[in-house]
C-alpha cells in the first residue's frame, strides 16, 4: 500500500467514524432531548399545563449535566456505557456519552423555540376547545418548526465539535485522527485534512439547515 | 342568554374584575366598553371559559359553565367562537387550514372539512383565497379567516376581543357590517369588548361600561348615548367625533357642515367657540328636528348661545347633542331647564 492510499483509507475512516457518531447520537439527544423540551416548556408556570415543581426539578438536572466539562462526563459515563452498549471504549460506546452531554442543550433549544410561539396563538387554540396535546402537535410544533430546523442544525454542528473529543476514549473520527497522527505523530497533512473535513461538515450542515429554515418560513 | 352573577377576579393585590352581574340577552350584539386597565379583557377570559373566576358565576342559559370539569369544559368551549385584536392566525397554516383547525381538534372527517372551509370562506368573501399562506393577506382579510375559524363549529356565542382595533377605519366599519349580517343569518349572540365608542355605536344593541372592574352602567346603545348617567360614559362620548355618523347618510352635508364649523382633528361636537357651554342638552329621535331652543327663547325671557353641537346616528336612531348657554332674569333660566326636561331633553350642568 503507498503513502497516499494509506492517507486516504486512515482520513476515510475517520470521517465515517464521525459521521456514525454524529448521526446516531443527534438521533438519540434528540429521542431524549425533545420530549425534554417539550414538558420543559408546557409545565413553566407560564406555560400551558404549569407544574412549577416538576419544571424545576427537571431544569435543575438540565442545567448539572450542561455544565459539566464533556471530557469529564464521558469518563464518568463509562459504566453506563458498558451498560448500554457492552464496552466502554470505540466509536459506538462514544454515542452514549455523546447522546447525555447533547440531550440537555437540545431540550432548552426545543424549550426556547416552543417559547417563541406567539401567546396569543396558543390562547386562540385554547379558547376553541384544543386538549394540551393537540396545541402541543397542531399548533406549537408547527409554529415553531422553523425555529426547531435551526435547533437541531445547532446540535448537529455541536455534537461533531464533541465527536471531536471523543478520542479521548478511543473513539475514532476525524478529532481522534487530528490527535494520533496529525499531533503526535507531526502528520500535519493529516492534521490539515481532518480539519479541512471539519470544516467542510460544519458548512455543509449550517448550509443545509438554514436553507431548510428559511424555506419554511417563506412559505408562510 | 349570558348570565354572569357577581363575578370577580384577582390578581394578587389588582381586582381585575369585581363582582360584576350582567344579562348578556340571546341573538343580540353586546359591547363591553372600557378603558385599558378597567378589566375587560379579564372579563371576558372569564365569560368565555379561558379563566376561572375567584368568585361568582357564569351562565349560559340554564347551564352552569365556570367550574366545568376539564372535558365538559373542552366540549364547550369547542361551541364558542372567538376573534383576537392580533388575529392570533397560525401562521403555520393557509388560510383554508386555518379555517379547518377547530373542525379538526373535534374529529370532523376529511372530506367534510374540505367542502365546509369553502363554504366559510365564501361567507366571509374570500372564495378562492383558501390557499394563501396568513402573511400575504391584509390586516381584514386576516380578521376574515378569523371570523370563518371561530364560525367553523356553529357557534352560539360569538366573542370579538378589540377585533377591530388594530384595523383602519374604513376596514373596522367592513368587519362589523360583516359581524351584523353574521349575527342575523346565524341568530349569533356576539359579545364585543372594545375602548372605542364608533364600535358600539355602529353594531352594538347593548352595552356596557366598564370602570376599574366594575360595571358602572348598562343598557340599550340609544339610551346610552342619548342619556348617559357617569362620567366615565360621558368621557367615552366625548371622543366620539359627531359628525362621523353622518358620513352614511349625508356625506355632502357632512363635508359642508365640517367646512363652515371649522371642525378640526380634535373630533369632539363641533365648535363654535371655544368659550362658554354652562348646559349639555341631549335629545333624540323627533326631538332632533324640533326647534326646541328658538321656542325656549319665546317662551321663557331668556336668550340662548350655542356653542357647540351635533347629531349623531345610532343604530338609525339620531342623538344629538348641543353645548349652550343660557342667559335670563331671575327665575327663567331655571323654569327653562325644567320645561326641557319635561321634553324629554336631557339636561347636563357642566362645571
Amino acid at each position: 500500500m503507498n503513502n497516499f492510499d494509506a492517507f486516504v483509507s486512515l482520513v476515510g475512516n475517520a470521517t465515517v467514524e464521525t459521521l456514525v457518531m454524529v448521526a446516531l447520537s443527534t438521533v438519540f439527544s434528540l429521542a431524549l432531548g425533545f420530549p425534554l423540551g417539550i414538558v420543559l416548556c408546557v409545565t413553566d408556570p407560564a406555560g400551558i399545563a404549569p407544574k412549577p415543581v416538576l419544571n424545576q426539578v427537571i431544569s435543575r438536572i438540565v442545567n448539572v449535566l450542561r455544565s459539566f466539562p464533556f471530557i469529564i462526563l464521558m469518563i464518568l459515563l463509562f459504566p453506563l456505557s458498558r451498560i448500554i452498549v457492552g464496552t466502554s471504549i470505540g466509536t459506538v460506546a462514544t454515542i452514549v456519552p455523546l447522546s447525555i452531554a447533547a440531550a440537555p442543550f437540545v431540550a432548552r433549544i426545543i424549550e426556547s423555540a416552543l417559547k417563541e410561539v406567539d401567546p396569543g396563538v396558543v390562547q386562540a387554540a385554547r379558547a376553541m376547545g384544543s386538549r394540551n396535546s393537540q396545541i402541543i402537535f397542531k399548533v406549537m410544533l408547527p409554529e415553531a418548526l422553523p425555529a426547531l430546523v435551526s435547533g437541531v442544525t445547532l446540535t448537529v454542528i455541536n455534537l461533531i465539535g464533541y465527536s471531536a473529543m471523543a478520542g479521548a476514549i478511543g473513539g475514532g473520527g476525524l478529532g481522534d485522527l487530528a490527535i494520533r497522527y496529525g499531533y503526535q505523530r507531526f502528520r500535519s497533512d493529516i492534521m490539515i485534512a481532518a480539519v479541512v473535513i471539519i470544516l467542510i461538515l460544519v458548512e455543509a450542515i449550517q448550509f443545509v439547515g438554514t436553507r431548510l429554515s428559511n424555506r419554511l418560513i417563506a412559505r408562510r | 342568554m349570558i348570565r354572569l352573577e357577581r363575578l370577580s377576579r384577582t390578581y394578587k393585590t389588582l381586582t381585575a374584575v369585581d363582582s360584576v352581574s350582567l344579562e348578556i340577552p340571546s341573538n343580540t350584539i353586546y359591547g363591553i366598553i372600557g378603558k385599558s386597565g378597567a378589566g375587560k379583557s379579564t372579563l371576558v377570559r372569564l365569560i368565555s371559559l379561558l379563566e376561572k373566576p375567584d368568585s361568582g358565576e357564569v351562565w349560559y342559559g340554564s347551564d352552569r359553565v365556570d367550574s366545568l370539569a376539564f372535558d365538559d369544559l373542552i366540549a364547550r368551549r369547542r361551541r364558542i367562537g372567538m376573534i383576537f385584536q392580533n388575529f392570533n392566525l397560525f401562521s403555520s397554516r393557509t388560510a383554508a387550514g386555518n379555517i379547518a383547525y377547530p373542525l379538526e381538534i373535534s374529529g370532523v372527517q376529511k372530506k367534510e372539512i374540505t367542502g365546509r372551509v369553502e363554504e366559510l370562506l365564501a361567507i366571509v368573501g374570500l372564495e378562492g383565497r383558501g390557499d394563501a399562506p396568513i402573511s400575504t393577506l391584509s390586516g381584514g382579510q386576516k380578521q376574515r379567516v378569523a371570523i370563518a375559524r371561530a364560525l367553523a363549529v356553529q357557534p352560539d356565542i360569538l366573542f370579538c376581543d378589540e377585533a377591530t382595533s388594530a384595523l383602519d377605519p374604513q376596514t373596522t366599519r367592513s368587519i362589523l357590517e360583516l359581524l351584523k349580517k353574521l349575527q342575523r343569518e346565524m341568530n349569533l349572540s356576539i359579545v364585543m369588548i372594545t375602548h372605542q365608542m364608533e364600535v358600539v355605536r355602529d353594531a352594538c344593541d347593548f352595552v356596557a361600561v366598564l370602570d376599574n372592574g366594575k360595571v358602572v352602567e348598562q343598557g340599550a346603545v340609544t339610551d346610552i348615548f342619548a342619556n348617559p348617567q357617569t362620567a366615565v360614559t360621558r368621557d367615552f362620548l366625548s371622543h366620539l367625533n359627531p359628525m362621523d355618523g353622518l358620513r352614511d347618510a349625508a356625506p355632502a352635508a357632512k363635508s359642508a357642515a365640517a367646512e363652515s364649523a371649522g371642525a378640526t382633528a380634535a373630533g369632539d361636537l363641533v365648535r363654535w367657540s371655544k368659550e362658554g357651554g354652562a348646559y349639555t342638552l341631549r335629545f333624540r329621535g323627533n326631538l332632533t328636528g324640533e326647534p326646541v331652543l328658538s321656542r325656549l327663547s319665546r317662551l321663557f325671557n331668556i336668550e340662548f348661545n350655542i356653542r357647540a353641537g351635533g347629531v349623531q346616528d345610532v343604530h338609525g336612531t339620531a342623538v344629538g347633542t348641543l353645548i349652550v348657554d343660557l342667559v335670563g332674569e331671575g327665575d327663567e333660566v331655571r323654569k327653562a331647564l325644567a320645561h326641557l326636561e319635561a321634553e324629554g331633553i336631557i339636561v347636563e350642568e357642566n362645571k
